[in-house]
């Protein structure tokens, strides 16, 4: 019975209480995009690094972190060290470079051309066509599909010429930079990377180059990075580290992280002013109330559940548009995904946040004087 | 002293022990570095089912007596009871409950929430938690005669309705002393004797102890006793 006030002023205040909803199911909505903006950059960014069944990845020894994956360059004999260490399950070569290109159906495509060897165990499953293996044969993210790219598709690399053909589609987004990546045979990447055009011959140095060495540790063992380091003479980055080394991942995520937050700011602030007005507004009906014999803690829980079934109303209106409007987002080109777990983080934090907000505003209630209900005050 | 002829008022000790007893109340109010008595040696006895009046000017300290005798405020000095139970304990939390449980209040314009329809004014002590006997709300709407208009809204309600649902509420939690705090300030001379009766009607009804703060002299005939207060002194009139 601790809202029955509560519950009718809601029913009776409607518009005043219906705008306050409106407001904050519109900073839920632009949660809900941010949210799905944010998981879809995210996607976007690095989802080609996520599926990668790795655990960290060797570059080498100095190389700037942000830009990591496409100044790094490693000898091939790391590889061998990395796979002798105590806790690694895997060390196998792998190669990262962007490249524009062409298919023989016209359609302009940018790449990441994943090097890998084919045997390793970072050769990826696919959905369509054959694993990676021909010389000249590469498997591409379904991303690249959606864009354009079929199996059996010839891709001309630009200003090279070196022609690749689509043996292999993966069934999921795999994306790095916001460009659809390829897997090409680590020697194929070699003659890429070393801008070698078809016909002629790789320098034998860039035989010996990769980009990194990536690491698998045994599940549930933890790899001695830089011990590792020490002994190849590379320098290791988490996968979750590697993220920052994808380009503008790390700026990308960081405005939409302070535009969230922003955000969960302006709305605890937005209920916490509402609520100081509309406490202030009902100073004398709280005084009536206490002398009454309502006590502080009734008082409380009344206007502390008239603001989370506002809260809750209003966010789950939000949530329902922004995911609607979202769906609709989603097929387009816009770098878009909703992901459960984000949205519902969204929204508990905005019903906590705003009710810390009315609470802050609230909790004047205990300093109201049961007397001032007393005299002509309404 | 007052214009109706006043002497200090007596103590009735017997009568008054299940309903309203004051005895020496002090009652000291800053404004300030001033400070003055706005309650000044206050003794008052209200017996069950008697109807006390308290007239004075403005400021004359008719408000705080209300407050002093429903546990709002606690006193300087003196001793306050209600149905025994003292009303100047130093715990709020405590004086709230005893509010709930022995006073009921009628303030100025009925002072209902407008959210609530008229049987919901009634239905809203109950839910103020434990210590509270509510009273159909039906039975009391029918008894002020208001049961038609139950489920109508304050604004939906004339100033003389909208007092005889802040009766109605006042009396629903079976209060051993009813506070009234200007009832007919709203209300032209027809709605306030009908309201005045009311509140006499309903004192003896329920045997309730009742003092009602007025401006208005034209309704005192209804009450049993007359008190004047002037500079926080309460004399006996009638």
């Amino acid at each position: 019975m601790g809202v029955f006030l509560a519950i009718r002023e809601l029913g009776f205040a409607r518009t005043r209480f219906g705008l306050m909803a409106a407001v904050v199911a519109l900073i839920a909505v632009l949660m809900v995009m941010l949210s799905g903006l944010s998981v879809g950059l995210v996607n976007d960014g690095v989802s080609g690094l996520k599926r990668l069944p790795v655990t960290s990845f060797a570059f080498e020894e100095g190389v700037q972190h942000d830009s990591a994956f496409s100044r790094s360059v490693v000898d091939l004999a790391a590889v061998d060290v990395w796979a002798g260490r105590p806790g690694v399950a895997d060390a196998a070569p792998y190669g990262n470079v962007l490249v524009n290109a062409k298919s023989d159906r016209g359609v302009d495509i940018d790449l990441a051309l994943f090097g890998i060897l084919p045997t390793s165990f970072l050769s990826p499953a696919v959905a369509e066509g054959e694993r990676l293996g021909a010389p000249n044969g590469i498997v591409v993210s379904s991303t690249a599909a959606d864009a354009g790219l079929r199996l059996g598709d010839t891709v001309t690399l630009d200003r090279l010429g070196t022609e690749l053909t689509v043996v292999g589609v993966l069934g999921e987004q795999h994306t790095f930079g916001h460009v659809d990546v390829a897997y090409v045979p680590l020697e194929t990447w070699q003659a890429v990377h070393a801008g070698a055009r078809p016909g002629e011959q790789v320098p034998v140095r860039a035989r010996q180059e990769i980009t990194a060495v990536a690491v698998r540790a045994d599940p549930g063992q933890t790899v001695d990075l830089a011990g590792g380091d020490r002994a190849a003479g590379t320098e290791s980055l988490t996968l979750e580290q590697s993220f920052g080394a994808s380009p503008g991942y790390t700026a990308e995520t960081t405005t939409l992280q302070m535009i969230q937050v922003f955000l969960y700011a302006i709305s605890a602030l937005v209920v916490g002013a509402f609520f100081a007005v509309w406490t202030i507004q009902r100073t004398h009906e709280i005084a009536v109330l206490r002398a009454m014999g309502a006590s502080t803690g009734y008082v409380l829980r009344d206007a502390l559940g008239q603001a989370l079934v506002l809260l809750v109303l209003a966010v789950g209106l939000g949530l329902a548009i922004g995911v609607g409007v979202g769906a609709l987002i989603g097929g387009g080109g816009v770098p878009f995904a909703l992901s459960a777990p984000s949205v519902a983080v969204a929204a508990v934090a905005l019903v906590v946040l705003g009710l810390v907000g009315a609470a802050a505003a609230i909790v004047r209630i205990v300093a109201i004087e049961p007397a001032t209900a007393l005299g002509a005050h309404r | 002293m007052s214009a109706l002829g006043t002497s200090r008022t007596e103590a009735v000790p017997t009568a008054a022990t299940d309903g309203l007893r004051m005895r020496g109340v002090c009652l000291e109010v800053g404004d300030g570095s001033e400070t003055f008595l706005a309650l000044d040696e206050v003794d008052l006895d209200v017996a069950p089912g008697e109807f006390a009046a308290v007239v004075g000017p403005s400021g004359a300290g008719k408000s705080s007596l209300l407050a002093v005798a429903g546990g709002l405020t606690r006193p300087s000095s003196g001793a306050v009871t209600v149905a025994g139970r003292d009303m100047t304990v130093r715990s709020a939390k405590a004086r709230t409950s005893l509010r709930r449980e022995v006073v009921g209040f009628v303030f100025q314009s009925g002072n209902l929430f407008p959210s609530l329809t008229a049987v919901d004014q009634l239905r809203l002590p109950g839910t103020f938690g434990r210590g509270v006997t509510l009273r159909d709300p039906h039975e009391l709407l029918e008894k002020v005669g208001m049961s038609d208009k139950a489920h109508r809204r304050p604004h939906q309600l004339s100033g003389g309705e909208r007092q005889r649902i802040g009766i109605a509420r006042a009396l629903v939690a079976s209060p051993r002393l009813l506070l009234v705090d200007e009832p007919t300030a709203a209300l032209d001379r027809a709605r306030s004797h009908e309201v005045v009766r009311l509140l006499a009607t309903e004192a003896k009804d329920y045997g309730v102890a009742v003092v009602m703060v007025t401006h208005d002299q034209d309704v005192l005939r209804y009450c049993d006793t007359v008190h004047e207060m002037t500079d926080g002194r309460l004399l006996r009139s009638r």
